[in-house]
């Protein structure tokens, strides 16, 4: 009797440990990479255009520049222009797409589950984006994406002509849009070198540190607002 | 003495040869903007040809700041020929026409007779100057429109906000006024040695194309040498398109990088023109005058 009582209590332990692990997995349960992919780019694809005010900070070894007053134009599908206000800027190529929709502009690629990871103490998916199109500039696209707010919290892009960049983005009150607040650009710099008998240089007779080579640029824009969805005309994207 | 300068500067611009420096920095003005304007965008790749591989440039970057630049770049080192033209004609060519003799015996001493001519001189300097902003940045930022200024060094591209441009371009013609000034004084210094122009026009160029040449050759020999040069310390003007960085590199609007350098550069200059001009009047005092 005892026996029987025993088997039926076991099998009773093992019923409900299957149900709870049943439910576990249920909850922790991964959308595929490609689903998220869909889901984020389905946000992101709320914005049809915008004006976004910012500041731009620029750290490459050989670009001396103040911080400047920006503003960036965006339009659905890829069209995005940086304007800065009574200056000159140097915008790294790839920083064309500072924008992030561009990164998920086209439809044609494979999205790759690659697993988790923390990007500034945030949980995040890491999704490897490769193109199916062989003449695409970009070669491969590693997203880290915050699988509850759908967001991008970092990219790395490599390219086949304008090397490896990387983008960090920050979000605050313009998340449910997917817009970030500050976006850090990272990319590899060449060596910047003229001739002095061209530059007719100016030797002030202080001692000029060696300029470090091959160090990474660094250009940062903090966005202080968006006006989206309110329209952007052809002039302004010129 | 006021009379005296107004006499010399009258009898400086009554010379058609005087209107020769002006019509060829139109000249060279006009052709240094055609150019810009038909073709200028080769020149920038030229001048931004490691970085436009990697980088856009956002802004326009052609505008009339930047030929001012070139102008003033380009000018500054002919300029000084040009102001030699003058300066060493005014005791030679007064002993080749025969009139010094004349005017050391009026009643006035031989100091403020030489001062009067050096002013005068500077008067002209001035002129020339004034006539380089009016048709070289004024009339550039008309044709060109303004916009932030790309000043491309050797191992550095400063970009400098558009309303961080102007009070410096006035500073730079300022500097450039004290570097003229002081060309003026050697070829005036050159002058009272001489009986005709050609001479200390001539030995005046050599001074300036020599000493250039050996400023801008990067030979250990002459790096210790070319700072007292006062050609070296001519382009300082461009001290004032560099900027401070704070800590974290960012440069600083409204600051000039290493103004200490640029004043001691203006006090060479300045030293350079005191010593020619005393030197001058030195010997000129002591001189028999004979034709």
């Amino acid at each position: 009797m005892s026996h029987r009582f025993y088997i039926l209590r076991t099998s009773y332990c093992v019923l409900f440990t299957s149900f709870l692990l049943l439910l576990t997995s249920a909850a922790s349960a991964q959308l595929p990479a490609l689903e998220l992919v869909k889901k984020v780019k389905a946000k992101l694809d709320k914005v049809n255009d915008y004006v976004a005010t910012g500041k731009m900070k620029t750290d490459v070894v050989f670009i001396k520049a103040p911080i400047s007053n920006i503003k960036a134009y965006y339009k659905k599908p890829n069209k995005f222009q940086v304007k800065r206000d009574g200056g000159i800027s140097l915008l790294p190529k790839g920083g064309v797409s500072v924008n992030i929709s561009s990164l998920l502009l086209t439809e044609e690629y494979t999205a790759i589950d690659a697993g988790n990871g923390t990007v500034d103490n945030q949980q995040v998916r890491i999704i490897k984006l490769l193109p199916l199109n062989e003449n695409s500039d970009v070669v491969l696209t590693t997203m880290y994406i915050d699988e509850k707010a759908l967001l991008i919290r970092k990219a790395n892009t490599t390219t086949k002509d304008n090397g490896t960049y990387e983008m960090q983005m920050s979000f605050g009150k313009y998340a449910d849009w997917g817009l970030p607040d500050k976006v850090v650009f990272s990319f590899n710099t060449k060596d910047y070198k003229l001739p002095k008998g061209i530059t007719l240089e100016y030797d002030d007779g202080s001692k000029k540190a060696e300029l470090p080579k091959n160090k990474k640029g660094r250009v940062e824009i903090t966005y202080s607002s968006y006006v989206i969805n309110k329209g952007v005309s052809d002039e302004q994207m010129k | 003495m006021w009379k005296l300068i107004k006499i010399e500067v009258f009898k400086i611009f009554k010379k058609p040869r005087t209107y020769i420096a002006f019509i060829a920095v139109w000249a060279i003005v006009s052709l240094i903007q055609i150019a810009i304007y038909a073709d200028g965008q080769k020149y920038m790749d030229f001048v931004l040809k490691d970085v436009k591989d990697n980088f856009l440039v956002i802004g326009d970057p052609l505008n009339g700041y930047f030929v001012c630049f070139v102008i003033l770049q380009t000018l500054l080192i002919h300029v000084p020929l040009l102001v030699a033209l003058i300066s060493a004609d005014m005791i030679a060519g007064e002993a080749n026409m025969g009139t010094l003799r004349l005017i050391v015996t009026k009643p006035q001493s031989r100091t403020k007779l030489l001062l009067s001519k050096f002013i005068a001189s500077s008067v002209y300097v001035l002129m020339l100057l004034l006539w380089i902003a009016v048709i070289g940045l004024f009339l550039s930022m008309g044709i060109f429109g303004t916009d932030g200024l790309i000043n491309a060094k050797s191992s550095e591209i400063i970009l400098i906000n558009a309303n961080d441009i102007f009070w410096r371009y006035l500073l730079a013609f300022a500097f450039a006024a004290l570097a003229l000034i002081t060309v003026a004084a050697l070829g005036f210094f050159f002058s009272i040695f001489a009986e005709n122009s050609i001479g200390p026009i001539v030995a005046t160029m050599s001074v300036i194309i020599v000493f250039t040449i050996l400023s801008t050759l990067e030979i250990p020999l002459f790096e210790k040498i070319k700072q007292f040069f006062f050609t070296t310390h001519m382009i300082a003007w461009k001290g004032f398109f560099e900027m401070k960085e704070n800590a974290d590199g960012e440069s600083i609007p409204g600051t000039i990088r290493n103004l200490p350098a640029v004043l001691r550069s203006a006090g060479v200059l300045a030293a350079h023109t005191v010593f020619f001009v005393g030197a001058s009047i030195f010997i000129f005092k002591r001189k028999d005058v004979l034709s």
